[in-house]
């Protein structure tokens, strides 16, 4: 029984090469059976992502399994050797465990602390699931890799905070207001990103969305989109009073909205506060609005600025995740080892024992005056019943089945082995 | 007397430090479990508190509501403090309230164990249903306004951090201002009607007791500019919608104001309310 991870990934691979051997779709169930044909491969799971192409399997010489696998994807791809070899890593035994324990705990995405990949694996382990190709090892070894990754999203902050732009406006915007679902905003002009935060907002559960475009068509256009309200530019001005986030991005050479504007628009808000998101570039809102009192603008480097903070602290976190990372391939391990046959035996012939010794001093307790002849046979008696019990399974246990390792764990979990350890 | 008061004091201040030391720690670096810890000295020296108030009160010198001295007074106004944080804190849950609050609470217990703290008999002027109305009303109006100065800070810090864009680990950790600008608001709105009662009723025992409702006494100045304060900040959210900053500082001018009209007005002036506390 031997772990071995071989993929290429966003860190190894340009998406050219990505692409050229991803398992999408129809692919992946044929490369699965395939996979699982060889004599090496026990059980295999393909995880194939736009950022990943990486396959778990339990194999019986690593060595020989890895020039199969590596064959294999060559041959299913058409892709030659050589220029598979430049990007594919191999990671076998503590390597491969911990290779996996990261990428659930996304501590090995594009973008770390992105929850995504815990789904997209999980997926490919039912896939394999479903269809019997996985067995005693990635079974156990892909729930340990749910619950580190569980564990590390509930004991450090990685995937606390925003990193992309417009989650940070949504962030920010929870800072300002209490509850958003009693909010209202509005998305002046369209440009892609400030669209993306709309609807981030939508999502984040805003009241209603205004748009409002110069071209009247197009904002009509994206208020149904957004089940919205849309808005005639010469009139978003006097919105500007019942709304509590404008959005902007409306790619005019100059500035929208001037502070004197909006020093009217707070009048008639009575200083309800008012949150702009300016995310055009060159910038269509006035700076100094920041000024007033109950404003707030952000720009787009304001922005970028809350986002690379969040990264650096995303990267900080990280490192308490590894640490928890290492830890838990250490409990893996100890598992994995009990899985021996020496150490199950002992286990085993301990708990007999115990029950033994325990119910023998009751027996002879209840009997209280018996001569020693009695006792001799009385201990002799539990003495037999116990090793003749414990023979055969001892007997299985220690002889080399194929599916050992099966046993073991049938055992252990029968016998309550392992109670007192998760 | 089944056990000292003045001990319960001292410990029911100890309680108060170490929850102080834990809440500004929180500032830093705060987790579950110091924010649970910083509840649990609170919770510990809120009880120890109160068990020193049931103490003067059995005290054979005492049986009258320990309100009465100075040390007793300034007690019992972080009493009130701590027991409206706890209201709060359940209610809200906001984080960080402790860190603004708890070392408020220490730090009047700290001026109050530094008074006298024989318990003498009451002073006949004080013997009266008043007191404890009169008293009871002022206290309770201050610990709101206690409340709202905390929050106002609040405010401010993190309105300066959204406006200079400086989002750091303390920023997250704060509430939003929407939910502390109107906590503000509800509490000023609470203890301004408390501040009049008081005011009132102080007028009426005094016509009783001393035969006129205002003689001008120092207190009874420095009472009324705190209440013109809290008023002019009540009148100018209403009529003219400010909030937010404004009123965040306003709220700070006010338990200065507090502040001043108890320890300062007690300590500096001669009044006819500090000739009973004598």
């Amino acid at each position: 029984m031997n772990l071995i991870v071989i993929g290429l990934n966003h860190k190894t691979a340009d998406v050219e090469v990505r692409e050229k051997v991803a398992f999408a779709g129809e692919k992946l169930e044929p490369a699965l059976t395939q996979l699982c044909q060889m004599d090496e491969v026990q059980e295999a799971i393909v995880l194939s992502t736009c950022n990943r192409v990486e396959i778990y399997t339990n194999v019986n010489n690593g060595n020989r399994a890895e020039v199969d696998i590596k064959d294999f994807i060559s041959r299913f791809h058409g892709v030659s050797r050589e220029a598979l070899d430049r990007s594919l890593f191999v990671r076998p035994g503590d390597e491969g465990i911990r290779h996996i324990f990261r990428v659930a705990s996304s501590l090995d995405s594009m973008v770390v602390g992105e929850p995504q990949i815990l789904g997209q694996l999980k997926d490919a382990y039912e896939f394999s699931l479903e269809r019997k190709k996985t067995g005693i090892l990635l079974n156990r070894l892909v729930k340990k890799a749910i619950s580190v990754a569980k564990r590390v999203r509930t004991e450090t902050r990685i995937a606390e905070n925003a990193v992309s732009i417009s989650f940070a406006a949504v962030e920010l915007a929870r800072k300002i207001f209490d509850d958003l679902s009693t909010k209202s905003a509005m998305l002046l002009g369209a440009g892609e990103m400030a669209e993306l935060a709309a609807r981030h907002l939508i999502n984040a559960g805003v009241k209603s969305m205004l748009v409002s475009n110069r071209t009247h068509a197009r904002a009509c256009e994206l208020a149904s989109e957004f089940n919205g309200k849309p808005v005639k530019f010469e009139d978003f001005i006097n919105e500007m009073a019942h709304v509590d986030i404008v959005i902007c991005s409306t790619g005019a050479p100059n500035y929208v909205v001037l502070k004197e504007q909006v020093k009217e628009v707070m009048k008639a808000r009575r200083n309800r506060p008012i949150f702009f998101i300016d995310i055009s570039v060159p910038r269509n809102l006035d700076p100094a609005i920041n000024d007033l009192d109950n404003v707030y603008l952000y720009d787009v480097d304001d922005l970028q600025g809350v986002v690379d903070t969040n990264v650096e602290q995303r990267r900080q976190e990280a490192e308490k995740a590894e640490a928890i990372v290492t830890e838990e391939i250490t409990s893996f391990n100890r598992w994995l080892s009990s899985l021996d046959a020496v150490p199950t035996v002992v286990a085993l012939r301990e708990q007999a024992e115990m029950v033994r010794d325990e119910e023998l001093s009751k027996a002879l307790n209840k009997l209280g005056d018996a001569d020693e002849r009695t006792t001799k046979v009385i201990r002799a008696l539990a003495h037999n019943i116990v090793n003749k019990m414990l023979h055969p399974p001892t007997a299985t246990l220690r002889t080399e089945a194929a599916d050992k390792e099966n046993l073991i764990d049938l055992v252990r979990r029968i016998y309550k082995l392992d109670s007192g350890e998760e | 007397m089944p056990f000292n008061p003045i001990y319960l004091f001292e410990l029911a201040m100890t309680c108060y430090f170490a929850a102080m030391i834990v809440s500004i720690t929180e500032l830093f670096r705060g987790t579950k479990t110091t924010s649970r810890l910083m509840l649990f000295f609170a919770g510990l020296g809120f009880a120890l508190h109160t068990a020193n108030m049931v103490a003067r009160y059995m005290d054979p010198e005492g049986g009258y509501l320990p309100i009465a001295s100075f040390h007793e007074s300034a007690a019992f106004f972080s009493w009130c403090i701590v027991l409206l944080f706890f209201y709060l804190e359940r209610r809200y849950k906001l984080g960080l309230l402790g860190s603004f609050i708890v070392p408020l609470v220490f730090l009047i217990m700290l001026s109050s164990s530094m008074l006298p703290r024989a318990i003498k008999p009451l002073h006949p002027l004080l013997q009266s249903s008043w007191f404890g109305i009169h008293i009871g009303l002022a206290f309770l109006g201050n610990a709101a306004f206690a409340m709202a100065f905390g929050i106002g800070v609040m405010y401010l810090i993190q309105e300066r951090f959204v406006k200079s864009k400086h989002l750091g680990g303390l920023f997250k950790r704060l509430p939003n201002l929407q939910m502390l600008d109107e906590i503000n608001y509800r509490l000023i709105s609470i203890g301004f009607p408390l501040l009049t009662l008081a005011i009132i009723t102080g007028a009426i025992w005094a016509e009783n007791a001393l035969g006129g409702y205002w003689r001008w006494d120092p207190k009874e100045v420095w009472s009324l500019i705190t209440w013109l304060i809290y008023a002019l900040i009540l009148h100018v959210r209403l009529t003219s919608g400010w909030r937010g900053r404004k009123v965040a500082v306003l709220s700070i001018l006010g338990f200065l104001a507090v502040l001043f009209t108890f320890f300062g007005v007690n300590l500096f002036i001669n009044t006819t309310h500090t000739e009973f506390l004598k």
